[in-house]
């Protein structure tokens, strides 16, 4: 009877109630909506690397590294020899490498020359690695695998011949016009840079560089038709590696071996901590997100409790008329607390309804549009939490109405 | 006794220099109906608010079925109001978006008396007993005619079988034709039940039915004063 007394109570009340409804599903709407995609972005971002033990370059900061091998902004400062990489990666408990070597592009996409091991031992997530959605790893020289965002943005399919251009703009003039290069692979979605990156061998990568001169394409000069040999190309330098280690106990010895390497000035870095590093740059973003959720939900439970006080002066009679009959004070208390609770919950299961529809139906646009991979699961702990608070903080705004009729109520007359 | 009053004062506590009733003593006998008669702004309401329970007097002695209101604290007026007294008005004296049903039992659920079940079958032989049909159980009371919805207030009051009634000018929102149904269906109750009934009106034409009739002005000493 008190629940069938507060729904019908305001079902007469429509009008306002469904205003406020609207309100409330909306900031709950964004309350949600901010903290789901921040926490996704934070996880995706968090799992562009993992499974990599440390990160080797010239002698830089850490973040500096982190960015331009892991996520390809920013300029590398300088190349480490190959032999150095050598010693290192022929060091028994180093596992595995992975060398990159950037500073050429397609169409704005970097471009990485590495090994094939970058397909076995390159991990993202969860430890998962890649995956090839068409075709193979490169095999030959002029191979090259497209990351899923490159293939898809560009129109690629399988065996299409693309043409590398020199240094990092999307609209060099300095293009390897030479050496065309065929594509054999395109990788699978996977929600971190791979997606835009364009992977050739290292010989490739050394193949065009050797004897080029920008935009000197003499007639009848072939360096292409010359057939190369793989041995023939092992490079002089590269930009950075990647390592595994045998045990993760000799990760911090590592790191400082590396850090001294006496040959050249190195850095080696440890992706998990750089990434933590890097995102708590931007934590002041995080927090004003947060911190505006958070106002737009204050606004919208003191619209409720404001809608509330209002009806008060209505429902005077209301409220006498049920005194009269025995309620006690603390009934209408917990009456006008249970509408605002009801009110509430249907802007609780409204707004995540909502958001859950958005994010269906944009899911698909998000991802292609803007590489952000967002899930579904919107009841986070997190936002689970944000839900108590609404509840919690409903209770709050409405005890000024409830206390009011209380005290209509106790004084009585 | 079924209702006595010793040395009442109250005034109410936003003006406690200002005394509203004055009643030295006054009571009245168990079944008896008496007809107070008074003008408005005489202390009326607050009289009937001291007997129900709802205001506490300032000082002075309300027994009330021999039960002391004046000792007892908030919470246990509210149920002795729900069980004990039954309230009718000129107006409102039901939820207006509520139905027939649902109002009687709102007002059946702060008694503590029987159980769920037996109250519906209750109910529903009250509504017939006063004539509201069927049909229109469960619809809002505000979509019922004026004369029903005192027919329903009559049953909302009964529900719990007070021994006092109260009904404060119940019947000045109705016609003539109205009043008088509602003037028999009334006493017919209140004689059935053996109900104690203190009738508040300014209409002397109704006076003829009831034993005893009071002035306010007698009761309130202050009233007179002024």
């Amino acid at each position: 009877m008190f629940i069938r007394l507060a729904t019908k109570s305001l079902l007469n009340r429509k009008g306002s109630v469904l205003l406020t409804i609207m309100a409330m599903s909306v900031s709950i709407f964004v309350l949600l909506g901010v903290e789901h995609i921040r926490s996704q972005t934070k996880e995706s971002f968090n799992s562009t690397v993992s499974g990599v033990d440390l990160i080797v370059g010239a002698r830089t900061g850490s973040l500096n590294l982190l960015l331009y091998s892991v996520f390809r902004i920013g300029a590398p400062t300088n190349n480490i020899d190959w032999e150095t990489y050598q010693s290192i990666s022929n060091n028994p408990k180093v596992a595995w490498t992975i060398p990159i070597s950037l500073g050429d592009s397609h169409k704005g996409y970097r471009v990485m020359g590495t090994t094939t091991d970058y397909f076995n031992y390159f991990s993202y997530g969860k430890k998962r690695q890649l995956s090839f959605s068409k075709g193979k790893p490169f095999a030959e020289v002029f191979d090259v695998v497209l990351g899923s965002q490159v293939a898809k943005k560009l129109g690629y399919s399988l065996g299409e011949e693309i043409v590398l251009a020199h240094g990092l703009g999307s609209t060099s003039f300095s293009l390897h016009r030479n050496n065309p290069f065929k594509v054999t692979g395109i990788l699978a979605t996977t929600g971190t840079p791979v997606d835009q990156t364009v992977h050739v061998s290292l010989e490739g990568i050394e193949a065009i560089h050797r004897n080029w001169q920008p935009d000197v394409t003499m007639p009848g000069s072939s360096s292409t038709n010359k057939p190369l040999h793989p041995l023939e190309l092992e490079p002089e330098k590269i930009t950075a590696f990647m390592l595994g280690l045998t045990s993760r106990m000799a990760t911090f010895r590592i790191q400082r071996d590396i850090n001294n390497y006496s040959k050249e000035p190195l850095s080696a870095i440890l992706p998990g901590v750089a990434l933590s590093e890097l995102w708590q740059m931007m934590g002041l973003l995080e927090n004003t997100l947060r911190l505006i959720a958070g106002l737009i939900l204050i606004s919208a439970v003191l619209g409720l409790s404001a809608m509330m006080l209002a009806s008060i002066k209505e429902r005077e009679r209301e409220i006498q008329l049920l005194r009269v009959i025995g309620a006690p004070a603390f009934y209408l208390f917990l009456l006008i607390e249970l509408e605002a609770l009801l009110i509430s919950f249907i802007s609780m299961l409204l707004g995540t309804a909502g958001l859950y529809l958005s994010l269906i139906i944009t899911r698909d646009l998000l991802s292609s549009n803007f590489g952000l991979h967002i899930g579904l699961n919107i009841l986070s702990v997190n936002n689970t939490l944000f839900l108590l608070l609404v509840a919690v903080s409903t209770m709050i705004a409405a005890a000024i109405p409830s206390l009011t009729v209380y005290k209509v109520a106790h004084r009585g007359g | 006794m079924a209702i006595q009053l010793k040395d009442v004062h109250f005034a109410y506590p936003e003006a406690p220099l200002n005394n509203v009733l004055n009643i030295k003593n006054w009571s009245v006998s168990d079944c008896e109906q008496v007809f107070v008669h008074g003008p408005s702004g005489g202390g009326k309401s607050t009289l009937l608010n001291l007997l129900s329970g709802m205001l506490n007097v300032s000082s002075g002695e309300v027994t009330v079925l021999g039960e002391r209101l004046d000792r007892m604290n908030a919470r246990q007026r509210d149920r002795f109001r729900a069980n004990h007294v039954g309230t009718i008005f000129q107006q409102f004296n039901l939820i207006p978006y509520l139905g027939a049903v649902d109002n009687i039992q709102l007002a059946r659920q702060f008694a503590k008396k029987n159980t769920q079940s037996a109250a519906s079958d209750e109910i529903k032989s009250l509504l017939s007993t006063f004539h509201i049909p069927q049909s229109d159980w469960q619809k809002p009371v505000a979509k019922l005619s004026i004369g029903q919805q005192q027919r329903i207030a009559i049953a909302r009051a009964m529900i719990n079988k007070p021994e006092i009634l109260i009904a404060d000018e119940p019947t000045s929102s109705l016609d003539q034709k109205n009043r008088d149904n509602f003037m028999s269906e009334l006493l017919t109750l209140v004689a059935e039940h053996n109900i104690t009934l203190l009738f508040v009106s300014h209409d002397m034409s109704l006076a003829n039915h009831f034993s005893r009739i009071e002035a306010l002005s007698e009761i309130n000493l202050t009233a007179e004063k002024n």
